[in-house]
């Protein structure tokens, strides 16, 4: 075991199974020599060789469409998209290419590719660094989402993920690259060393794609969530001192739903929470399926709390991001509404 | 309300009423461009991109240093395969005419393009093609009757009912899926072929899109990437003058040839009579020599003429002359090599009547043989469970649950 951040954990993954499986090659903007913007490919370049960590044109619709066609080849492609807030040019390859291949083809071709990309908020990016967009893929039939929230997941859902014959989208949230988050800005930031998911093992090991987490046990509310968000429900259960159950979705689609319906069924409420904006969001989703599976148990309405329905704005992100006031307040409320 | 201005919008020289005038296309005398080594670099090879390669000559002789001497049976074995490409596109627009498939697109007058570039390719080389390539998987080896169980979607169908029709695919011919997004393919044809280099292999990979298509992006990052590593991958612009109702000019056609699109990369380019089966072989060859050697990617403009309507669902005289292809100065593919080997005394009019009433023939029992596999209307069907395989690799739990709950209503309850 070794104490690492998220950014090493990752970093690990890659090389891990870089050393693993030959065809595990990585590509996308800045990750080569430079060893990525947020230094998740640092040294693999070095230890791998040019042929196999290659740094791309900005172009992500290129980088994409030519990681299909390199996985149609044999080929296990890591590519890495530089923020989720660029995944949009290689969007049309996304889902008509890579998520259908399989299907149009029936089984004949498909490509086992895995897109990593930084998302989410509360690194004063502005609208351009900070988008949330995982509930956009998690509507796109073909394809896994996966957003870990500590080192140990990150590491092991990665290499599920390059393993996976199915391609993956692989949201990374940034904000916890170094450290946990819990929501409130005016605090000291946090360091993964003291965080027990910071204890990563430093060889192979696999986290299962579609399996949720119970981040915290309560018995009186369930938050589900994902991303950064789980340690800010985490400190917001401390904060209200409700007994909270925390659940990390971890992989968004395919979804656990036994891990979060038995959850709730135990503690009779249910607040949904992300960065993501909420209407027509992944929230919608959860709560759909939770008040479907356990109706007869629930003592309040489903609540979701996100970032509200505006772009995302660069001076006031304290105001939008759904962070510790934010979350207290809904959980009281929802506490409240016997 | 603006009715001029300096803003200039493309228009074609004709339209519906308007004499066929083809005066805008560069024409270079057959045999008049020169073959370079493939060695060559490419800014000493421009004229490739402005030029138009052509073997065949007005008087169906080959000609000039792109003539690759292809013996006589080549010839005739060329020409059955373009026959039976325009055999098999006759018989399934009738088909379609007659509601017994739901859609159709013909590549008639472009049947050269997928036969002699895929005479080109070898077998380990990779084709990513487009909808109008259906004499790629005839020509690798797809069974005349499998097209058309495709076209049905039928209990056959190696789409299994996912695909509208002629959307093939076949991996032991090594075509690739087709998408029906437009050049889509063009990168992935880039990435397999990065791949191959990767892996020290010597197959090249070949992708085709139409003139209109090389206005989408992925057609462009197709060259920045293939340009930067120096694939080995041959990217084929089919302008066949027309995408649905706009000309070639619509896509920039008319400042300059799409062969010429790769210059700024540093891509040759090569402009090819896309009517003339010797120079499309020749050029392909020399293009993909140049790949396998580590020469990287070259474009290749096949300058043809759609000679139907885009698909089923287009009706083309309400943009374009009826009789346009008339006047088109390259001609019919087919008759051009049909008069060629006449020329070189390898063939005959009664010799290819006999061979054109064979492959309709063969057709017809292709199709009798299809239906039996199922048609639109009347069974064998295919099982709608299948329609959730394939999704993933493994079916998850919520496909699953929809699966079976699919199968609660089609039982009635």
């Amino acid at each position: 075991m070794a104490q690492m951040n998220m950014i090493e954990a990752i970093r690990s993954a890659h090389d891990v199974m870089m050393d693993k499986d030959p065809t595990v090659i990585v590509m996308g903007e800045d990750v080569g020599y430079f060893g990525g913007v947020f230094r998740c490919t640092d040294g693999l370049q070095r230890k791998f060789g040019e042929h196999r960590v290659i740094d791309a044109p900005i172009a992500e619709g290129g980088i994409i469409g030519t990681a299909i066609g390199m996985g149609v080849n044999g080929l296990r492609p890591v590519a890495e998209i530089q923020f989720a807030d660029y995944i949009y040019p290689g969007f049309d390859q996304i889902v008509s290419e890579l998520a259908r291949l399989r299907y149009r083809s029936c089984g004949e071709f498909f490509s086992p590719v895995t897109i990593r990309t930084p998302c989410g908020g509360g690194i004063r990016g502005g609208q351009t660094h900070s988008q949330s967009p995982e509930g956009i893929f998690t509507h796109v039939s073909g394809i896994k989402v996966v957003m870990p929230s500590n080192p140990y997941d990150a590491k092991g859902l990665l290499i599920s993920a390059i393993e996976s014959d199915d391609p993956v989208v692989f949201f990374e949230p940034k904000r916890i690259y170094n450290g946990p988050f819990d929501g409130d800005p005016e605090k000291p930031g946090m360091s993964w060393s003291s965080h027990p998911k910071g204890d990563v093992p430093v060889g192979y090991y696999t986290v299962p794609l579609g399996s949720a987490e119970v981040a915290l046990s309560g018995e009186e509310l369930t938050i589900v969530t994902y991303g950064t968000l789980v340690h800010v429900a985490i400190a917001a259960a401390q904060e209200t001192g409700v007994d909270c159950e925390v659940i990390d979705v971890r992989t968004m689609s395919p979804l656990d739903v036994k891990t979060l319906a038995d959850s709730v069924k135990k503690t009779g409420r249910c607040m949904i929470a992300h960065e993501a904006t909420r209407f027509g969001g992944y929230g919608a989703e959860l709560a759909a399926t939770l008040q479907k599976e356990c109706f007869y148990h629930l003592e309040a309405p489903i609540g979701r709390i996100g970032g509200w329905d505006t772009p995302y704005p660069h001076a006031f992100e304290w105001q939008y991001f759904p962070g510790l006031r934010r979350l207290s307040a809904g959980i009281r409320r929802m506490m409240e509404a016997e | 309300m603006i009715t001029k201005s300096r803003l200039q919008i493309p228009r074609p020289t004709a339209r519906p009423g308007d004499k066929p005038d083809f005066s805008y296309l560069e024409l270079s005398p057959a045999g008049s461009v020169d073959k370079p080594p493939i060695s060559s670099r490419t800014r000493d090879i421009e004229f490739l991109s402005s030029g138009l390669v052509r073997v065949l000559d007005d008087d169906f002789k080959a000609k000039g240093p792109w003539d690759p001497n292809l013996d006589p049976k080549q010839l005739q074995v060329a020409l059955r395969w373009m026959m039976l490409t325009r055999a098999f596109d006759d018989r399934m627009w009738q088909i379609q005419r007659q509601g017994r498939i739901s859609f159709y697109m013909q590549s008639r007058g472009e049947e050269a393009v997928s036969i002699a570039q895929g005479m080109a390719l070898r077998a380990g080389d990779m084709c990513f093609p487009s909808y109008r390539n259906q004499g790629l998987y005839l020509y690798r080896g797809v069974k005349l009757v499998d097209m058309m169980c495709q076209c049905l979607s039928n209990t056959r169908d190696m789409c299994k009912g996912r695909q509208l029709p002629v959307m093939y695919h076949s991996k032991a011919g090594n075509v690739f899926s087709i998408s029906g997004n437009l050049a889509t393919q063009y990168p992935h044809a880039v990435g397999w072929a990065m791949a191959s280099a990767l892996k020290g292999e010597d197959h090249i990979a070949a992708s085709w899109v139409g003139d209109g298509s090389t206005a989408e992006a992925d057609f462009h990052h197709a060259l920045t990437f293939a340009a930067v590593y120096q694939a080995p991958v041959l990217l084929n612009v089919v302008n066949n003058q027309w995408a649905i109702s706009t000309f070639q000019g619509t896509a920039g056609g008319q400042r300059r040839a799409f062969a010429a699109r790769g210059l700024g990369l540093g891509i040759p380019g090569i402009r090819v009579d896309g009517n003339d089966l010797l120079a499309i072989y020749s050029a392909t060859l020399w293009a993909a020599d140049r790949a396998r050697r580590g020469g990287g990617p070259t474009l290749i403009e096949l300058v043809t003429y759609r000679g139907g309507a885009h698909s089923t669902s287009d009706d083309p005289s309400k943009y374009r002359p009826k009789d346009e292809w008339e006047y088109f100065p390259l001609g019919d593919p087919v008759e051009r090599l049909k008069q060629h080997l006449i020329v070189k005394g390898h063939w005959s009019e009664e010799r290819h009547e006999n061979l054109w009433r064979q492959l309709l023939t063969d057709v017809q029992v292709a199709w009798k043989e299809a239906q039996k596999y199922g048609t639109m209307t009347e069974g064998p069907f295919l099982d709608p469970e299948t329609m959730f395989e394939d999704v993933y690799a493994e079916m998850p739990a919520n496909l699953e649950s929809q699966r079976r709950r699919m199968l609660e209503i089609l039982s009635g309850d």
